[in-house]
């Protein structure tokens, strides 16, 4: 195989524009309409139950609607036998029995259904892990940018941090606009994401660095394109295998791995392109060159 | 360049292969599910006749047995699935309770199926979460503001009495309303003083705030930091006692009962259906007080309870008694109370108070012998309300109290830490009346603030799911390398596999490690990262062959140069690992552990591991070409 020459900062203007549309997309469709929060994050009460033969959704939200839970929502899950209750968090002294209660009623109906998984969260257990989640978000972030300034410069630092943010908000965005449940796991995703999008961007940066040191010709944009070529084969490797385990997840991992594997899917292809147009293209933009690499001359003042 | 391992490295990476082996092996042997009977009473074994009767019994309700044993003074009889498990412990407590009452306790359990030769080094498969497994797991918040008003309450009686035995004597002397405060006020400086002496030698636990107000002296006192961190603590620690006794009676093998944070205590039981039976168990948030009947007055001839006093139900009647509002001892002094028979053959419980508790009721009963004493009852009850604070809604739990009297009862002679409750009607009032005293011991209130249950169908679907996906996720990443980088993607599949057995072994060897289902989502995530730092050195030797190197050369500097670029980049996972770790919840947190796990074992195998072999085939020995 020779060596790949693409001229990948060619386009770095245009796709840097494209990044800040789909970042700031994002951002819109967040402060917009947030995320669909799932239950971890809300609170209240879910029940998961199957049923010998496809369910009835309407008399199950008819015989809800006559109870106390009239502002309990119904579908289907996965399959048309199972059916999904979600109940918000209600007020007075059985707010943990809601979950045996629905059972009861539904069982009622249909002596056949099966409880299969009830879920109660408190409204201060939700409010709190929200909290946490996106201390947890920050923390992540900040120690990743003291990681990569004591690895690297600052330069460098900036532009990885900036494009874990793209990525992070990019895939936000994407369970925002597509009104995905967004529960423990999918954030769990997130912070995986971060780890693996900083991977590759490290492992990219490391070369960058070293050809600067080594190449004496060329400008910044051709080391960097070269740097890109020779790094091009691992990384798209890599995140070819991980997107292949990733998307096995989701196609046979089950209804309850499914947000946690898009939201893999979704980072992992927005980190591997932000390594290239976000990371690499934004040490061009601060003028990158190769004083940012030569050892710090010492100059001793000699005035008396 | 002979790249060549020096024995021990050899040595090292064979013992290692042998280490993953073994102990990942005994998750081939699955769990039985399976019924354990052992005898209520401590050190009474259990007999073949009992195991046949229950054997008998399944046998008459079709539930199919896998296998029966006696072993440890229990019987153990195994089921093909959890289902028939569920049935057979309902089907065999009923029939234990109709021939040996009271007698039996059946429990869930799990038994182990791994043969003996891998026991007997310590392996064992790993714990599976609840998500896999099925079961219920709750999460309670003790309350603590109530644990301090009752502290407080507690406080403000004794102080009362210490105040009168050394004759100072205080205006007034109260708990304030709303704040766990406690303010008195008295006439005179110099009995302020006094009393400031006695607080400061046997009230540690406070700070004193002195004003005056109008003529008055006033004394303010509110706990320490250090007071209130002992209170929260203790309130914890009593709870977590209580619970573990509540939840033995339940019958679950392997129950978690944990303290989680400053006030949250975490309670997982395996296998277990029945939700709101084990809820009513396991919350039942009470307290007792142990008060004086008013002997001044006759509640027939009064209208309003008179100053001091409350008028309360009786449990199980339409009595009424007029209490002291004062109490002599509560639950937190009660250390035991159980069931028995007095010498004439009448049923009574045994109560067994704490020192302070012993003293105090002591110095009552003896001043009161002929009185009537009571046994007041209060079962606190959550109610969530949504309240506006600072401008936002958030929702606020708060208690409220049900108070009644379960025993009214005469003194008969003064005593201490060591009395009887009788003239109860039969041994079940007795039974009950123990088990409302003991359930009354915790210190502090608590409720649920989380609850999940997985019914054991959708744990198995669980456990398929993830299977299902890892070896598909890996059967694609396995082909992809060989197909790409020929016989070295061999030795990378090699490594990864080596991987998994390394990380299944660690995963079954580490006391509390347990798998979750996005545990298992860790270990897929890991077989396609895992192949990185393969991927990585590859690329390198690549790149040297191209750059005209010799292929021994090549290989030597593909190692060595990629190996800092591995350690860089697996470092930011590892960090996020810890994130991950510090936030997660359960099943979160089994993520975070197979993901760092793997990454660590990860970089053993594909850089060691795969540098062993390649060194065992190309290594000593001129190479022409390398198959990369």
């Amino acid at each position: 195989m020779k060596t790949l020459n693409f001229r990948f900062m060619k386009y770095r203007k245009l796709l840097g524009g494209l990044s800040i549309l789909l970042v700031l997309g994002s951002i819109v469709s967040l402060s917009t309409q947030f995320l669909a929060l799932g239950l971890d994050f809300t609170g209240g009460t879910q029940i998961e139950v199957e049923y010998s033969k496809p369910a009835d959704l309407e008399a199950v939200r008819g015989v809800l609607k006559q109870s106390p839970y009239a502002s309990a929502t119904v579908q289907h899950f996965g399959r048309s036998e199972e059916v999904l209750v979600r109940v918000p968090p209600i007020e007075g002294e059985d707010k943990d029995k809601v979950g045996d209660n629905v059972v009861t009623l539904l069982q009622q109906l249909d002596p056949e259904v099966k409880k299969k998984r009830v879920e109660f969260v408190g409204p201060q257990v939700g409010e709190e892990l929200r909290d946490k989640s996106g201390l947890a978000l920050l923390i992540a972030m900040g120690m990743m940018l003291i990681y990569i300034t004591l690895r690297f410069q600052f330069k460098f630092a900036l532009s990885g941090v900036v494009a874990l943010f793209h990525d992070v908000i990019i895939t936000l965005g994407f369970f925002s606009v597509f009104r995905l449940q967004f529960d423990l796991t999918a954030m769990a995703a997130i912070l995986a994401v971060i780890g693996y999008s900083l991977n590759d961007t490290i492992v990219v940066f490391d070369r960058v660095r070293e050809n600067f040191r080594k190449m004496r010709a060329g400008t910044p944009e051709e080391i960097i394109d070269g740097s890109l070529n020779q790094t091009l084969s691992r990384t798209l490797m890599t995140s070819f295998t991980t997107l292949l385990v990733v998307f096995a997840l989701a196609a046979l991992g089950g209804e309850l791995i499914f947000g946690f594997a898009i939201a893999l899917i979704v980072g992992i292809g927005v980190g591997t392109y932000s390594s290239i147009y976000v990371a690499s293209n934004l040490l061009l933009v601060q003028n990158i060159s190769r004083e940012d690499f030569l050892e710090k001359a010492e100059v001793v003042d000699d005035m008396p | 360049m002979l790249n060549k391992y020096p024995l021990w490295k050899n040595l090292l990476v064979v013992f290692i292969t042998l280490f993953g082996f073994i102990y990942a092996i005994p998750n081939l042997y699955p769990d039985d599910p399976a019924v354990q009977i052992t005898a209520a009473k401590a050190g009474v074994e259990t007999g073949q006749n009992v195991a046949d009767t229950a054997l008998q019994a399944l046998q008459q309700a079709g539930v199919v047995v896998k296998g029966d044993e006696l072993a440890n003074k229990s019987a153990l009889i195994r089921f093909p699935d959890a289902e028939a498990q569920i049935r057979a412990q309902s089907v065999v407590k009923d029939a234990l309770q109709t021939r040996f009452p009271g007698q039996y306790v059946v429990a869930l359990n799990l038994a182990p199926t791994t043969p003996d030769w891998l026991r007997s080094l310590g392996a064992s498969p790993m714990k599976l979460g609840l998500d896999l497994r099925g079961g219920v797991h709750f999460l309670m918040e003790v309350d603590m503001d109530r644990a301090l008003d009752t502290r407080i309450g507690n406080t403000v009686g004794a102080m009362r009495e210490r105040f009168r035995e050394e004759g100072v004597f205080a205006k007034l002397l109260r708990k304030a309303a709303d704040a766990p405060v406690i303010e008195m006020t008295f006439a005179s400086a110099e009995k302020a003083e006094q009393a400031r002496t006695i607080l400061r030698k046997e009230y540690r636990d406070f700070l004193i705030e002195e004003s005056t107000v109008g003529d008055d002296i006033q004394l303010k006192l509110t706990f320490t930091e250090q007071a209130l961190r002992d209170i929260q603590d203790y309130a914890v620690d009593q709870n977590l006692t209580s619970i573990r006794n509540r939840v033995n009676e339940l019958g679950v093998s392997e129950p978690v009962v944990a303290r989680q944070g400053i006030n949250r205590i975490v309670i997982q039981l395996p296998g277990v259906q029945d939700t709101a039976e084990a809820k009513r168990t396991i919350g039942k948030a009470a307290n007792l007080e142990f008060r004086m009947v008013d002997w001044e007055h006759d509640i027939m001839n009064v209208t309003r309870p008179p100053v001091g006093t409350e008028i309360h139900t009786v449990r199980n009647s339409p009595r009424q008694v007029l209490l002291k509002k004062e109490n002599i001892v509560t639950g937190e002094n009660v250390i035991d109370a159980r069931p028995n028979y007095d010498q004439n053959g009448q049923p009574m419980v045994s109560v067994t108070l704490d020192n302070a508790g012993g003293k105090r009721m002591l110095r009552t009963t003896t001043a009161h012998v002929k009185d009537s004493m009571a046994v007041l009852f209060i079962e606190s009850k959550p109610e969530t309300r949504e309240i506006i604070e600072n401008g936002q809604k958030t929702f606020k739990t708060v208690t409220r109290d049900f108070k009644e009297a379960i025993s009214v009862a005469t003194i008969q002679g003064a005593f201490g830490s060591n009395f009887q409750i009788t003239g109860l009607d039969s041994y079940d009032e007795a039974k009950e009346l123990a088990l409302l005293m003991r359930a009354g011991a915790l210190a502090a209130p608590m409720y649920f603030v989380e609850e999940r249950t997985v019914g054991p169908s959708l744990g198995a679907q669980n456990i398929e799911a993830g299977l299902k996906s890892l070896v598909v996720g890996f059967v694609l990443v396995m082909g992809f390398m060989v197909v790409y980088y020929k016989l070295f993607g061999v030795l990378a599949n090699l490594a990864l596999l080596m991987n998994v057995l390394l990380l299944v072994a660690c995963m079954s060897l580490i006391p509390g490690a347990t798998l979750s289902l996005p545990g298992m989502a860790g270990i897929v995530l890991t077989v396609g990262m895992a192949v990185d730092a393969n991927v990585l050195i590859f690329e390198r030797i690549k790149e040297e062959l191209r750059n005209g190197v010799s292929p021994q050369m090549a290989i030597h500097s593909g190692y060595d140069r990629a190996f800092l670029t591995i350690l860089d980049a697996n470092i930011t996972t590892l960090l996020v690992g810890l994130i991950l770790f510090a936030l997660g919840s359960g099943p979160v947190k089994g993520f975070a552990v197979t993901l760092s796990l793997g990454i660590l074992t990860s970089m053993f195998t594909a850089i060691v591991g795969t540098r062993a072999i390649v060194n065992l085939i190309y290594g000593g020995r001129t190479v022409k070409k390398l198959s990369v």
